[in-house]
């Protein structure tokens, strides 16, 4: 049971980091990002490139992946959402867009590295082993702690920095936030760029424990949703309790319905309809985003 | 448009697609077209169901789901069964329609990118499900569906067994494409009708419609259960033709792009989902000789008529010249 537990404390923290770029996102511009899954992978394939290839430092490779993806979620959002939110009628033109994004980046992806399922070396050897009660790789660990290091930098950061403090106006109210003198297209740039960031941190992470190949974009990106259907879309508290509740129940489900296979993720899909559909804002959500 | 135009244009679209585009591809001798143009058809068919739930304002990437059960349900009753494939389409439409009235029931109350969220999870619910129960065996799928048998009145043949045909792909070419057009015919007819004016109303204020006296549960649930029923009844042909089908039949790359065909020929207009499905299938086929590129090229042409046309191909102006807007 300790075990099982400890699995989902460290799958949560993963899916937490994911979750929360996507949330970030979603609050600032009212974007669904589809591209979520594959900025994720391209994460994870820098790291692969700057650290397994190169042999560089594994920190290095993180931070490589964190600007890369920056920067791209920072050209996205100045070349392609800006224009369409701007000019187009309907919000949903921005979620065909982030579609179109989707298939975008999984094209450049296969071109770049090729569809090959990639891993690196081990951060570090050894296996905690505590009372044979616990049993989890050290590197394990050390990736769940970093997880965590980076959820709390971020709410840190969002809670006490300027640039946080006017993110968090912007989604709580963009006219106000505005009004208020808050430059709005440099905290939406900025904040697409950090909530891509993530993504790719989260990718960079998890290269050294599950390794990365270019077709888990899709099934990332709709775990991500599920984690902030959960919580509640846009809200940071909510995608980081949607996260952990992700991963303690696939962790538990795993577990007790080893026999059934595929059996945990529908039970999962199935309850989570079923809690929507008493709870459409989730768990912390405001009503209708 | 005057109504002797309308006519006029309808009866050159009939003449198109049922005389001049087989006559087209047995002059030239490329009968894989058939498959192609089949294919548009019956996509274009799910996808009108996708736009009528963006009418009453809601964005569905669901549609996948139903046509992996109506896909199913024709599988399931022709090979388990023995039940005549004229029969099993109609039911495995009635079989969507009713699954979506039980699921809309409850997440129809979700708006905008939330109902987006549950109708995507939606697909995957579908993908999982086929793959975890007795009767649709797994991952393996169920494969070697019989070809659709005669159908007959009274003894009046109406349309021969599929098996003695001589060119199987011509007629499920006829098949699909007349469906198309009584699907889109009826579908005109929803939009220019008084459930069409009271969709619109959703589309635009619910609160307001409901205000006034519109019962917004019944409209909603109406409207999403057609959408599934034409989900349906495109899913269960298609799984004919390929004479198979797999949990991964139809996916979530696939609920994405039936929205993307709906998009792509503009919301606005009840024929867009014909011309954003014929657009976008057939410009992946044609972009095949390009080869590892592309999925580049495409998602890249889809990205530019997203930014240059963000209400659909149909608002070009060569589409409408004499009023700029039918049922905007």
């Amino acid at each position: 049971m300790e075990q099982v537990l400890t699995n989902g404390v460290y799958l949560g923290a993963q899916y937490a980091l994911i979750a929360l770029g996507l949330t970030l996102i979603f609050a600032l511009m009212n974007v669904l990002n589809f591209a979520h899954g594959q900025m994720y992978v391209l994460g994870g394939f820098v790291t692969y490139t700057v650290y397994g290839q190169f042999e560089m430092p594994f920190v290095v490779a993180i931070l490589a992946s964190a600007v890369t993806l920056a920067i791209v979620g920072a050209l996205v959002e100045k070349f392609l959402f800006r224009p369409v939110l701007k000019n187009s009628e309907r919000e949903e033109s921005s979620m065909l867009l982030a579609a179109g994004l989707a298939f975008f980046l999984d094209a450049v992806i296969l071109l770049l590295f090729g569809e090959k399922q990639r891993g690196v070396p081990k951060i570090i050897d050894g296996v905690m082993n505590w009372d044979f009660l616990i049993i989890m790789p050290y590197d394990r660990i050390l990736i769940g702690v970093l997880a965590i290091t980076f959820i709390v930098t971020f709410i840190l950061f969002m809670q006490y920095s300027k640039p946080g403090r006017a993110m968090r106006a912007l989604a709580q109210d963009k006219v106000a936030a505005q009004l208020m003198g808050v430059n709005v297209t440099r905290y939406s740039m900025l904040g697409f760029a950090l909530g891509a960031m993530l993504a790719g941190i989260a990718g960079g992470l998890l290269v050294s424990i599950v390794g990365v190949n270019s077709g888990i974009g899709g099934p990332i990106s709709i775990k991500a949703f599920m984690m902030v259907m959960i919580g509640g879309a846009g809200v940071i508290s909510g995608a980081i309790a949607g996260g952990f509740i992700l991963g303690m129940l696939e962790s538990i489900g795993l577990t007790v319905l080893v026999a059934y296979g595929d059996m945990t993720y529908l039970l999962i899909f199935v309850s989570l309809m079923i809690f929507l559909s008493i709870r459409p804002q989730g768990l912390m959500g405001k009503p209708w985003g | 448009m005057t109504k002797a135009s309308k006519l006029i244009y309808f009866f050159i679209f009939l003449v198109t697609i049922l005389g001049i585009v087989p006559w087209l591809i047995e002059i030239s001798g490329r009968w894989d077209y058939y498959y192609t143009l089949t294919s548009v058809a019956l996509l274009s068919i799910a996808s009108s169901g996708v736009w009528l739930t963006f009418y009453i304002g809601r964005i569905n990437i669901g549609q996948g789901a139903y046509a992996l059960a109506g896909g199913y349900v024709v599988a399931i009753l022709v090979t388990k069964y023995d039940v005549s494939f004229w029969l099993s389409v109609p039911i495995a439409g009635l079989f969507c329609s009713f699954v979506s009235m039980l699921i809309g029931a409850s997440i129809l109350r979700l708006r905008g990118v939330y109902f987006a969220m549950i109708t995507l999870v939606l697909t995957e619910v579908a993908k999982l499900t086929a793959m975890s129960l007795p009767i649709t065996n797994g991952a393996k799928g169920i494969s070697s569906i019989a070809l659709p048998g005669e159908l007959s009145i009274f003894g009046i043949i109406i349309i021969p067994d599929f098996s003695t045909l001589a060119n199987v792909k011509l007629a499920f070419y006829y098949v699909a494409v007349i469906l198309m057009i009584f699907v889109f015919a009826g579908m005109y007819r929803l939009v220019n009708s008084r459930i069409g004016h009271l969709c619109r109303s959703l589309q635009q204020n619910e609160e307001l419609a409901s205000s006034i006296g519109v019962n917004i549960t019944i409209l909603r649930i109406i409207a999403y259960s057609i959408s599934s029923f034409l989900g349906g009844i495109g899913g269960a042909i298609f799984v004919s033709i390929s004479q198979s089908v797999y949990p991964t039949t139809f996916q979530v790359a696939d609920s994405i792009n039936f929205m993307l065909n709906v998009f792509v020929g503009g919301m606005g207009y009840v024929f867009g989902p014909m011309i954003g499905t014929l657009f976008i299938y057939f410009g992946w086929d044609l972009l095949f000789t390009t080869g590892k590129y592309q999925l580049l090229i495409y998602s890249s042409i889809i990205i530019a008529l997203i930014l240059v046309l963000p209400n659909g191909l149909l608002s070009l102006r060569i589409f409408n010249k004499s009023n700029k807007r039918e049922i905007k």
